[in-house]
């Protein structure tokens, strides 16, 4: 008789946990056979869409996700090809990339970073994502974007406008191609002195968080070189809606403009309460009160109706630009969906063909090889005239639009006019920059 | 003293928002007994009514321009409102500006009809479960409306002006010998502030001095009495949950122009108006009232930058702060009664 205590019932249940463990995919560590993260295999790449669907982005997350299924569809050969037509790079030939069809699989990011960094990591786990692209805020691309370096895949960043995205938070896996709050605070300067002055007083309200930071400081930096005063700047809180016990303040005040460092709803209901208090009325030492809001969007405009009327902003692109590019997306784009892209459209839009055309420069999806092909990298042909992805810190480098608000719209889309394209040698800075100091881009990491 | 004077004008008409909202709680808590989280939700459609008023009167043909192209280089579609066309351009487009108080009109049958189902098709199977569940199954319905305004009206604020005639502000600080322009406030803030106040004169007078309000004050002191007596007060209770939805509905609708619209707008005003409720008093309808005008005015007072730069983040904490000092020193809240949620 023996002593051992294997039963048969043991060994099945031991063998089953053993088996299943051997089984488990390893995370975030590509397989001994693959050559890198999530190497695609059979005749399909498939490419990670993290967007907000839910949560107060939901708009801007909907609008990148056309732009996305935009781009896959061009990529794949259908459709009339948008801006590969237009685009300077003539790699990519409508046959997927590197011959495989394109796929994608969707995240909801939820505007909030824990959902966001849970719904990539899904993407990468479980479905093979080779690379991750999207975001409509700051918060949430930093920490994507750390989720992606860790894991091994590319990390093409949406809307994300904080200096920390390409500054303290920079890494090796990640690229943008959306401007920065020192590039608003750049282009705009010289045009609130052309218009404003050099002698105003400012008062800033910001979003607090990190891009309401990096926002704030870089319009003061670049106001207060003009000769403008700060006469305070005061943080509100993300989740706010009524801005009135925030704008009352700044009728006590002796300040001439108001700077709303505020985005999406935050910066609808602000102006609108800085309207309804007459401050666009107001008249401080025989001179007009001005409001200023840095970053603006179509979609914000639309929240924000008739208060935008005249105020002075930056954007990353706009539907009405003349270019080849710009004309060809919106025609791609406003056929497909019956209305004009936004500037989260237009971002995205890019980051994917200039993903697709780093793979097939590179002759590879290994991510060391996508980044060296994406480094200092020179493009013309898709809506922001010729722009280069520095390699120090891989952040896109392009003309910046200064826009107003529409007076006499024609059009319910009619809303922002483009005043100034700033150009891209006044809105470049030292990878050094103070604001942009402290941060490693690292190694590349293939996973 | 004129910014103390600027901020207890400020937080009037949140505190009247939240009264009005705190109202509808405390009725349907004192008739049927049910922690309602999805009375934020109530507000919220209120306000999409305006929203929904608008549109309906915006409502227009298309005629093409070829003259003007649209964004595509297309001729351009131009749209005429319907009402323009109908009784001319003047007239037209004074019915469209005035839509939001139109929406009132609008809005009540719509709330009483949201109120009678929610309340027959839900909630009355939870009137004997424990609090925790009706909390959880009120605010998974708070969860379902909101997303079902998300769907159809997307997620961004959607612009809803108040009438031309009460745009810009009135100037108290000239009134009361002050600089022009340091104490000024929206016409439109006025208006839901003396809105506010008619809304909660006409339910303390409905349920002061009529025979139903009456009743519906007996049932809320002994519920099992008023029964005995041969009246179907479960019926009565009802025709106040209904009520009560209209009052959010209301609040919501004269809101619109105030913040534009966003399907969580509910869920902001949720949590602060059940505190509002607490400290006012479980069940007692002019401490919710008291409690939301003291609670309005007393955020707007912690929003000046002297006390926040005495106290950073006073601003965000200062009801909760409020509502746990009255609680230790009047458990039972500012108004509330003996015997509420005690035993």
């Amino acid at each position: 008789m023996s002593n051992s205590n294997l039963t048969r019932r043991g060994v099945l249940k031991t063998g089953a946990i053993a088996s299943a463990g051997f089984a488990l995919p390893t995370i975030f560590t590509a397989s001994s056979a693959a050559a890198y993260m999530n190497e695609p295999t059979g005749g399909s790449v498939t490419l990670g869409f993290n967007v907000p669907q839910t949560g107060p982005y939901a708009d801007e997350g909907a609008d990148e996700l056309r732009a996305y299924q935009l781009a896959v569809e061009h990529l794949n050969g259908e459709g009339d090809g948008g801006m590969l037509n237009t685009f300077s790079s003539k790699e990519l030939t409508g046959e997927g990339i590197l011959g495989k069809k394109v796929e994608f699989v969707t995240g909801d990011t939820q505007t909030k970073s824990d959902a966001a960094r849970a719904s990539a990591k899904s993407m990468i786990e479980k479905d093979g994502a080779v690379m991750i692209t999207g975001g409509s805020s700051s918060g949430v691309a930093i920490a994507v974007q750390g989720l992606c370096q860790e894991a091994g895949v590319i990390f093409m960043a949406g809307l994300t406008h904080s200096n920390d995205t390409t500054g303290k938070d920079k890494k090796a896996n990640g690229f943008r191609h959306f401007f920065n709050a020192y590039m608003s605070g750049a282009a705009l300067a010289p045009v609130l002195a052309a218009r404003y002055g050099t002698d105003r007083k400012a008062y800033h309200l910001t979003a607090d968080y990190t891009w309401g930071w990096t926002q704030e400081e870089s319009i003061k930096a670049a106001t207060e070189a003009l000769g403008w005063e700060t006469v305070n700047a005061v943080k509100t809180p993300l989740a706010a809606t009524d801005f009135s016990s925030y704008i009352t303040p700044v009728l006590q005040t002796d300040a001439d403009v108001l700077v709303l460092n505020h985005y999406g709803g935050n910066m609808v209901n602000s102006l609108t309460n800085a309207v309804q208090f007459g401050l666009r009325e107001k008249q401080v030492n025989g001179r007009n009160f001005e409001i200023v809001v840095p970053l603006f969007s179509r979609l914000m405009a639309r929240g924000a109706g008739e208060n935008i009327k005249g105020i002075l902003g930056s954007t990353n692109w706009h539907w009405s630009l003349t270019d080849e590019g710009s004309q060809a997306f919106v025609k791609s784009f406003g056929t497909k969906y019956g209305f004009p892209p936004s500037q989260a459209a237009h971002t995205v839009y890019c980051q994917t063909l200039l993903y697709a055309d780093a793979c097939q420069r590179a002759g590879t999806f290994n991510p060391c090889g996508v980044v060296e092909a994406l480094e200092g990298f020179e493009f013309d042909g898709l809506g922001n005239g010729k722009t280069t992805y520095r390699a120090e810190d891989h952040q896109c480098f392009k003309d910046v639009l200064v826009v107003k608000g529409k007076d006499n719209p024609t059009s319910e889309f009619d809303l922002l006019e483009v005043v100034e394209v700033t150009p891209v040698d006044q809105v470049t800075y030292d990878p050094e920059h103070p604001m942009f100091a402290g941060g490693n881009l690292g190694q590349c990491n293939a996973g | 003293m004129d910014a103390i004077l600027l901020q207890i004008l400020n937080g009037l008409d949140k505190g009247s928002a939240y009264a009005m909202i705190a109202l509808g709680l405390t009725l349907i808590f004192g008739t049927l007994g049910v922690v309602n989280f999805a009375h934020g939700a109530l507000f919220m459609i209120g306000a999409f009514c305006a929203v929904t008023m608008q549109r309906i009167f915006g409502m227009s043909f298309e005629t093409v321009d070829p003259n003007q192209k649209d964004f595509l280089g297309n001729p351009l579609k131009v749209k005429t409102p319907y009402l323009e066309s109908w009784f001319g351009p003047e007239t037209g487009a004074a019915i469209i500006d005035w839509s939001v108080p139109l929406a009132i009109l609008f809005s009540i049958p719509i709330m009483l009809i949201v109120g009678y189902v929610m309340e027959r098709g839900l909630i009355k199977h939870f009137y004997k479960r424990p609090h925790a569940d009706q909390i959880l199954v009120t605010f998974g319905l708070a969860i379902v409306l909101q997303e079902l305004v998300k769907h159809f009206f997307g997620a961004n604020p959607i612009p809803t002006g108040a009438p031309e005639v009460f745009k810009g502000s009135f100037d108290f600080g000239v009134l009361m010998g002050f600089d022009p322009n340091v104490i000024i406030y929206p016409y439109w803030r006025m208006v839901y502030f003396f809105f506010a106040a008619i809304v909660i004169g006409a339910v303390f007078a409905f349920l002061q001095f009529t025979t139903f309000g009456m009743v519906v004050r007996a049932g809320m002191q002994d519920r099992e009495t008023v029964g005995l007596l041969g009246i179907n007060i479960d019926r009565r209770f009802t025709i106040m949950f209904g009520i009560a939805a209209a009052v959010a509905g209301l609040a919501g609708v004269m809101y619109a122009p105030i913040n534009s619209p966003n399907y969580h707008m509910g869920m902001d005003f949720l949590v602060l108006s059940f505190v509002v409720v607490v400290v006012g008093g479980m069940g007692s309808l002019p401490g919710a009232v008291l409690a939301g005008f003291m609670l309005g005015i007393l955020e707007s007072f912690a929003s000046m930058n002297w006390i926040k730069s005495m106290v950073p983040g006073i601003d965000q904490i200062i009801i909760y702060l409020v509502a746990i000092i009255i609680l230790l020193t009047r458990p039972r809240g500012l108004m509330g009664r003996k015997g509420v949620m005690e035993e």
